[in-house]
């Protein structure tokens, strides 16, 4: 019995880096999830557009009241995700400090997923 | 007799019952209730052959009759976890040690340092919620809140319960002893069951991991710091190595600590435990060659440097190359938060005949623990009994510089 956890990547806000810094980057990250999915841990990883982009939705009596986003003030976000699926918390750790040296010096959130 | 197995067998219980039940909490209810057995049971049948034993097997058994009731059909393949367990052959004398595996999952990184601590004391040694909280001077409700978090935590994300592999072990080793040494110098001078817990965990580390040269160091650094625990207080107030009673240091102590200290040095591998106890050793073995102890110093400093380190090495430094020396080496710390740097910068003030109270005051504004205010108020006493004899003597140039210190008020 596998547990699925979520390696969300927190990221100031703000451009993104230059090409010649973010293109080796992304190639490493994209080596690493490949080699997640041949270790049968990948399940799902995304990365999102900028915080600024983001709509928040609150209901309240019947009434969906919309924001421009993010939810939450600061200067970091998540600006992206990975699912993994691992056997324990050692082994979910292991892919985030992976992912947590790929993408120096952005931390990576390791999380229990409860359901699925 | 009871109390007595509690203590010693408390952490080993919870620890199988943990790998047979794959829940912390399912068994740390199943020992209790066991003891709880116990406590009618024994006074009447008299103390079992083996008492570890006979908790294990009753606190099983037990867990396994509440779990029949209360799934009663339902979630079969819990039950038949323990169903299996419950087929292993009965522990008679033998009882399988599991204790290595629930103190890496209490010392788990993952877990808050307080955490870590506070689940460290009440799981391996049975110590309760109210006094973990009282030793650590916070309100019960929130220790209970620490260690529900850490246990949801464990559960949840699967905070593995095993030893771990030989590739990690170094580090998660170090978290181990950092622990226990955090127990060991939170019982520091006066709460003795915190440093006679951490004493007991150190005995038993070493007893599982008898290859670790780190395990044996910490273990001696104990025992020796502990040998001079009755010298260190008197009437409540510290007192320094210098004025010990050493008729009160306690020698069996003194002599396992100083003997596994040569073991660890016929090991050559030395670690950071392991220089602080030969440190020890040599306090241990009056008077103190401090060359020794510089030299000491410097290989701590070198395998693990930080300003404290480098606080104490300049104490011995006053003592080989003098006060002035030791001065220039303390003022280069950035440690202005902490009372002892301040403690010792007044300490070394005064004996280069300058005011040493600008600086005791600093310490005193720095430290809430009480006997260590006591001493810091009595060297301010001293200090200014010293400053008034000095401004007396410029008047009358007759009185003793020097005055014996007053007497307990």
């Amino acid at each position: 019995m596998t547990q699925q956890y979520l390696l969300s990547i927190y990221q100031p806000d703000g451009d993104a880096p230059p090409p010649e810094v973010l293109d080796p980057i992304m190639a490493n990250l994209a080596a690493l999830n490949d080699e997640m999915r041949a270790k049968g841990a990948w399940v799902f990883a995304a990365g999102l557009h900028p915080p600024s982009t983001a709509t928040v939705l609150t209901a309240k009596d019947d009434e969906v009241l919309m924001t421009d986003g993010p939810f939450t003030e600061g200067r970091e976000h998540i600006g992206g995700f990975t699912v993994i699926r691992a056997a324990d918390l050692d082994e979910a750790l292991e892919w985030g400090r992976r992912l947590a040296l790929v993408l120096t010096p952005l931390s990576v959130e390791v999380r229990p997923i409860a359901t699925g | 007799m009871i109390e007595e197995v509690f203590r010693a067998e408390y952490g080993r219980a919870v620890s199988v019952l943990t790998r047979v039940l794959g829940d912390l909490d399912l068994a740390e209810e199943a020992v209790q209730d066991a003891f709880a057995t116990a406590m009618l049971r024994w006074p009447v049948d008299g103390v079992p052959p083996s008492p570890a034993g006979w908790i294990i097997t009753t606190a099983r058994n037990r867990a396994v009759d509440r779990l029949r009731r209360e799934t009663k059909g339902h979630e079969k393949h819990a039950q038949a976890a323990v169903l299996r367990g419950e087929s292993e052959p009965e522990e008679v004398g033998d009882v399988p040690d599991d204790r290595l595996r629930l103190i890496f999952t209490c010392c788990h990184p993952a877990l808050a340092a307080q955490a870590r601590v506070a689940l460290t004391l009440k799981l391996l040694g049975g110590l309760s919620t109210a006094e973990i909280a009282r030793a650590f001077l916070v309100p019960e409700a929130t220790m209970a809140q620490r260690i529900v978090r850490a246990k949801g935590k464990i559960r949840a994300a699967r905070v593995p319960y095993r030893v771990p592999r030989d590739a990690d072990l170094p580090d998660r080793l170090k978290a181990v002893l950092a622990v226990v040494y955090l127990i060991f110098t939170s019982g520091w001078p006066d709460r003795r069951a915190l440093s006679d817990e951490a004493v007991r965990l150190g005995r038993v580390l070493a007893e599982l991991m008898p290859d670790e040269p780190e395990v044996w160091g910490l273990l001696a650094l104990m025992l020796l710091v502990d040998s001079r625990r009755e010298a260190r207080l008197r009437d409540g107030e510290i007192v320094l190595l210098a004025d010990q009673d050493r008729a009160l240091w306690d020698a069996d102590l003194v002599a396992e600590g100083q003997d596994l200290v040569r073991r660890c040095l016929r090991w050559n591998r030395p670690g950071p435990y392991q220089v602080q106890a030969a440190i020890n050793a040599v306090h241990s073995d009056p008077p103190t060659d401090w060359h020794q102890v510089v030299a000491l110093y410097d290989q701590l400093m070198a395998m693990a440097p930080s300003p404290v380190v480098a606080l104490h090495r300049a104490v011995a430094v006053a003592e080989t190359e003098g006060p002035e020396r030791a001065l220039a080496l303390v003022d280069a710390l950035d440690l202005d938060r902490y009372h002892l740097f301040h403690a010792v910068r007044a300490d070394l003030l005064r004996r280069l005949g300058e005011d040493p109270r600008a600086a005791l005051e600093a310490a005193l504004g720095r430290t809430d623990h009480p006997a260590e205010r006591d001493l810091l108020r009595a060297r301010l006493r001293l200090a200014a009994a010293d400053q008034q004899d000095r401004a007396d003597g410029d008047h009358q140039g007759e009185r003793d510089p020097h005055p014996d210190p007053p007497g307990p008020a």
